[in-house]
């Protein structure tokens, strides 16, 4: 098969961007493997693996563009080029169309919007300091929505914007809402009454979408990075945005969702929420309940949704296993009466909150969950695709579906495999129409798991809203055909897979 | 922007810096957007983390 590569120099595109023209290049007659990326060690090492490196790919540098293409023949690899080629005139036409000059440096884009007041970032990780830098020297909140910063500079950051009264959200920051409007991935919700401070993103998008299913909004959501609360940042920024939201006087309640913070910060963070006198819920994934805790602590994300409008309303909650209980016994009977599956679980999410809130629903149910290196010898496994090592110089598999889609089809052949268990993440910034490749894979992959006379149970949530524009009943109606079961939230559908695995969970999570 | 305000004033008037995306999706939302047509400075990551602990 002849490979064929080309290398613009000085020619930077977004992972987005490349994304969409390696799939159309792809698509073409002939055309076995396609890469489009840029000439970074880390996508010098990709083409190296995938067999698509050539003597002219190996002399680009992280300015210059790669295109290279596996095809059935010569021509056929020619033609692919062209079409890329064609892909990027095109782009380039549209622009220049529109009259009007893109600046090329954030200093060149406030000559144009001289009262910009948000930055947002998402460069490569190895670039957003310094544009974190500018952008807060020239008094601009930052949203910085890049990944692989080094925890040194975001302490650095978060420094500045401090001194400087800015919220610096992230680095890893995914989404945001500022005013009702939703930066980075923000699933379409309603303006309200609730504020939220989040570690990343996931978590943040579902406690919203959940706050919206339940009649309620969002007044502000503010990101402020995963390692926010760790002992090298301090919690600086959830400080910060905590006492914003404490101030801010169209926000009656506030929810902080969290990674467990680390034990050192745990006291501040405790004294920076008895200083606020309204209602506050914490979901902190898999930290210990502080024994004398000021405010409604919380093991789901759902939970915290539900406990924060409940708070506003002026109503007691507790929290419940299932929405539906009978749906669930029905169903599980139902997978228990035929071949039952037999080996663990594998969880591949999109989300990273969402993956670390199963493990801390899933581990006290069926034994240890092996995810991030944690229990490496269990069965059973969760995987963040979004996690860093797994987004350098692509992009994020909530717009970049295809990587999951293939770790889905390898896990029907995996012997080990009985359950999957995934998330659908929808709203803008994702991809806009994810739901019939993930059915997609997972009917290919049972198929397998059939073939080679196993079971493979496929279980999803899915986090949006009515107006998403992917449409969240038109995405749960695709899994549903592809005989998924949809559950109504991230925690709901972690207990169903242990009831999957483990029936005699029955007593203790379908009592109610 | 003064510095006493307690969120960012609206309406948000946003700089973006990266993905083309982001600026489609928040223009999507009416919101007025320049996005900037970025690139690695030349010289690399190395130039670019040695600017960014030059002072301004």
């Amino acid at each position: 098969m002849p490979v064929r590569a080309t290398v613009w120099r000085g020619f930077y595109q977004d992972s987005v961007v490349l994304m969409h023209v390696a799939a159309e290049v792809r698509a073409l007659p002939g055309v076995r493997l396609a890469a489009a990326l840029m000439g970074t060690p880390a996508n010098h090492e990709l083409l190296s693996s995938a067999g698509l490196a050539t003597p002219d790919s190996k002399n680009a540098t992280a300015a210059d563009l790669v295109l290279a293409v596996d095809a059935a023949t010569d021509a056929e690899a020619e033609a692919a080029l062209a079409a890329a080629k064609g892909f990027f005139d095109e782009r380039r036409r549209a622009r220049e169309s529109t009259g009007r000059a893109l600046p090329r440096t954030l200093d060149g884009a406030l000559k144009q919007m001289p009262d910009a007041n948000v930055a947002l970032i998402s460069v490569p990780g190895d670039y957003a300091k310094l544009e974190a830098l500018t952008a807060l020297r020239r008094g601009l909140h930052v949203f910085l929505f890049s990944d692989n910063v080094p925890v040194g500079d975001e302490v650095e950051l978060k420094r500045l914007a401090l001194a400087q009264q800015r919220l610096c959200m992230g680095p890893d920051c995914g989404t945001a809402y500022l005013g009702g409007v939703g930066l980075g991935f923000a699933n379409v919700v309603p303006r309200g009454r609730i504020g939220c401070v989040a570690a990343a993103g996931t978590g943040l998008q579902a406690v919203a979408s959940h706050v919206a299913t339940l009649g309620e909004g969002i007044s502000h959501g503010i990101g402020v990075g995963g390692r926010d609360l760790s002992a090298e940042v301090g919690g600086m920024m959830t400080f910060f945005a905590l006492r914003k939201l404490a101030d801010d006087p169209s926000t009656d309640a506030i929810v902080i969702i969290a990674k467990p913070p680390a034990p050192e910060v745990m006291p501040q963070l405790d004294a920076a929420i008895r200083t606020i006198t309204k209602p506050v819920v914490v979901c902190a994934l898999g930290a210990a309940v502080p024994a004398s805790a000021p405010a409604t602590w919380v093991t789901t994300l759902e939970d915290a949704a539900e406990a924060a409008v409940a708070g506003i309303r002026g109503r007691a909650w507790a929290p419940r296993s299932f929405t539906d209980a009978a749906a669930v016994r029905s169903r599980v009977a139902a997978i228990a009466a035929g071949a039952r599956p037999r080996g663990a679980l594998l969880g591949l999410f999109t989300g990273g909150t969402l993956a670390h809130e199963a493990r801390v629903i899933l581990e006290p149910l069926v034994g240890p969950v092996n995810i991030d290196g944690a229990a490496p010898g269990s069965a059973h496994r969760v995987i963040d695709l979004g996690a860093d090592e797994f987004t350098r110089g692509r992009a994020h598999p909530m717009i970049d579906v295809a990587a999951r889609d293939s770790r889905i089809r390898e896990a029907g052949a995996a012997a080990d495999v009985a359950v999957l268990l995934v998330d659908l993440v929808l709203g803008r910034g994702a991809h806009p129409d994810p739901g019939p490749s993930l059915a997609a894979a997972i009917r290919d992959a049972r198929a397998t798991a059939e073939r080679d006379g196993r079971t493979l149970v496929a279980i999803a949530s899915v986090v949006g809203t009515d107006g998403d524009p992917q449409g969240l009943a038109r995405q749960i109606a695709e899994l549903r055909a592809a005989d998924v079961h949809v559950l109504p939230s991230s925690a709901q559908a972690a207990r169903s897979a242990a009831l999957v695995l483990d029936p005699r969970l029955a007593s203790r999570l379908l009592s109610a | 922007m003064n510095t006493t305000d307690v969120m960012p004033q609206e309406p948000l008037r946003v700089v973006n810096v990266g993905l083309e995306l982001f600026a489609r999706e928040l223009e999507a939302q009416g919101v007025e957007v320049v996005h900037v047509d970025w690139r690695p400075p030349a010289g690399g990551a190395e130039i670019a983390a040695l600017l960014g602990r030059l002072g301004d």
